[in-house]
């Protein structure tokens, strides 16, 4: 477990524990935290599942590839700190990990 | 109007194995798409990627998978509507009307809903104001190139639609290409010929920037847009192109009375019917304890509602199990002697 804080475009914050091996998208839908549409479920295929991840974290978590960075074009408004949430897989070292969902979703 | 067994709404992979499974059981059905072809998110969003799960074929890309399909479908003859977008439904006693944005009409006792999560539409621009321009300066497709001829025209993104219409339209008119990031993602033919215009001053390209306004009343005047390092800088631009993918919006699904489940619609996992008796709900669109939205489950769900079809549009035959292998009723419809 390990715990994700989420916070939407408005300052609300939700912080939950997450198990790990889910990734930070299934951590958010399974727990009906808004803001994560995931609509194609995971499949890298949508760029709906959008966060900006907070600028400490952002160069500690694995690196994005080349088609998460591709999609990421696809996304609303996207930022330097963006990533899709359906890559970010959830262990130890992302215990903590802070991420902002995006004004909306597509 | 016309009047058929079950109507499809969804020409996916899952949609198009319903006709197959409402075929071999005498059912006749029509589909009707908001796309132009068939093939849905495998043909949209992943052609050529590979898919690996689906039972004995160890490799197929999404087109492949498509076209074997409407190859097996074949014998049916079944009536595609494309490009259409099914707006009403409406119930008569057992029978189920429904009208599409082209104002085609249809009847049938059953609907099949197998709409992925939604019908495509461009994903379009963040800024606001972008709005009134659409359809006038700013556009998400070109529909007609004459259209675009002799402009200033400003296109954003960075993968292959952007990158193609630059091509083709920078042979009659002055192209911007703006993109978010520096790097573009084409065919390696593309991208040097990209660069090769962009070395004989035939088109401007303009990276890492966004869109920052718009300038202009009735139409676009020129647009603003900002680096990275935070300096903006002013175009001159009769016309937007706006290419960032696809979006899926449910649409008018969700008004038809069903019960929703975010955005899918809840069934009953024995027969796949919603909450409305006759309406059908299978593959992505569906949910029900332990739903996967893979393409096979899609495929079992479309298999278990056609015999439900069968029963609403058959009240007065029995319906028979029978295997592809051993039916003559089976193998006739298939054209198989």
């Amino acid at each position: 477990m390990s715990k994700i804080t989420y916070i939407d475009n408005q300052g609300n914050s939700n912080t939950i524990d997450v198990e790990n091996g889910l990734t930070v998208m299934e951590g958010a839908i399974q727990n009906d935290i808004p803001g994560i549409d995931a609509d194609c479920g995971g499949a890298m295929a949508c760029a709906t599942c959008h966060v900006y991840v907070e600028e400490k974290w952002f160069n500690k978590i694995p690196k994005a590839d080349d088609a998460e960075i591709d999609m990421i074009d696809m996304a609303f408004e996207p930022k330097k700190n963006s990533r899709l949430s359906c890559q970010l897989v959830v262990t130890d070292e992302l215990n903590g990990l802070v991420v902002t969902t995006p004004e909306k979703q597509s | 109007m016309i009047k058929t067994d079950v109507i499809i709404i969804g020409a996916g992979p899952v949609g198009l194995f319903a006709v197959h499974q409402l075929g071999i059981k005498g059912l006749k059905s029509i589909v009707v798409d908001n796309l132009d072809k068939a093939g849905g998110q495998c043909i949209e969003l992943y052609p050529d990627k590979p898919i690996y799960d689906i039972p004995a074929v160890p490799e197929c890309t999404g087109e492949e998978l498509t076209k074997s399909l409407l190859e097996q479908i074949k014998p049916f003859n079944t009536k595609f509507f494309y490009n259409e977008r099914v707006d009403e439904v409406k119930q008569d006693k057992e029978n189920w009307f429904i009208k599409t944005n082209n104002k085609n009409e249809f009847t049938a006792p059953n609907i099949i809903i197998a709409g992925g999560v939604g019908s495509f539409e461009p994903r379009k621009l963040a800024l606001k104001d972008a709005e009134k321009f659409e359809g006038k300066s700013i556009f998400y497709a070109v529909k007609d190139k004459n259209f675009f001829k002799n402009k200033n025209i400003t296109i954003f993104g960075g993968g292959d639609s952007a990158l193609d219409w630059t091509l083709e339209l920078s042979k009659f008119s002055k192209i911007n290409l703006i993109h978010r990031r520096d790097e573009f993602r084409g065919a390696p033919h593309t991208l040097s010929e990209i660069k090769k215009l962009e070395q004989d001053g035939k088109i401007s390209i303009k990276t890492p920037c966004q869109l920052v306004s718009i300038e202009g009343n009735e139409n676009i005047e020129s647009i603003t847009i900002k680096y990275d390092n935070e300096k903006t800088e002013k175009i001159k631009t009769d016309i937007i192109l706006s290419f960032f993918g696809l979006i899926m919006k449910l649409g008018p699904i969700a008004e038809w009375g069903l019960n929703m489940d975010k955005k899918t619609i809840a069934v009953n996992p024995e027969n796949f019917e919603t909450n409305r008796k006759g309406i059908f709900a299978a593959g992505d669109i569906c949910s029900y304890p332990g739903k996967l939205k893979l393409i096979l489950s899609g495929f079992h769900e479309v298999a278990l509602a056609s015999v439900e079809c069968f029963k609403r549009a058959r009240p007065n035959e029995k319906y028979r199990f029978e295997f592809t292998t051993s039916s003559k009723n089976i193998q006739e419809r298939l054209g198989k002697k």
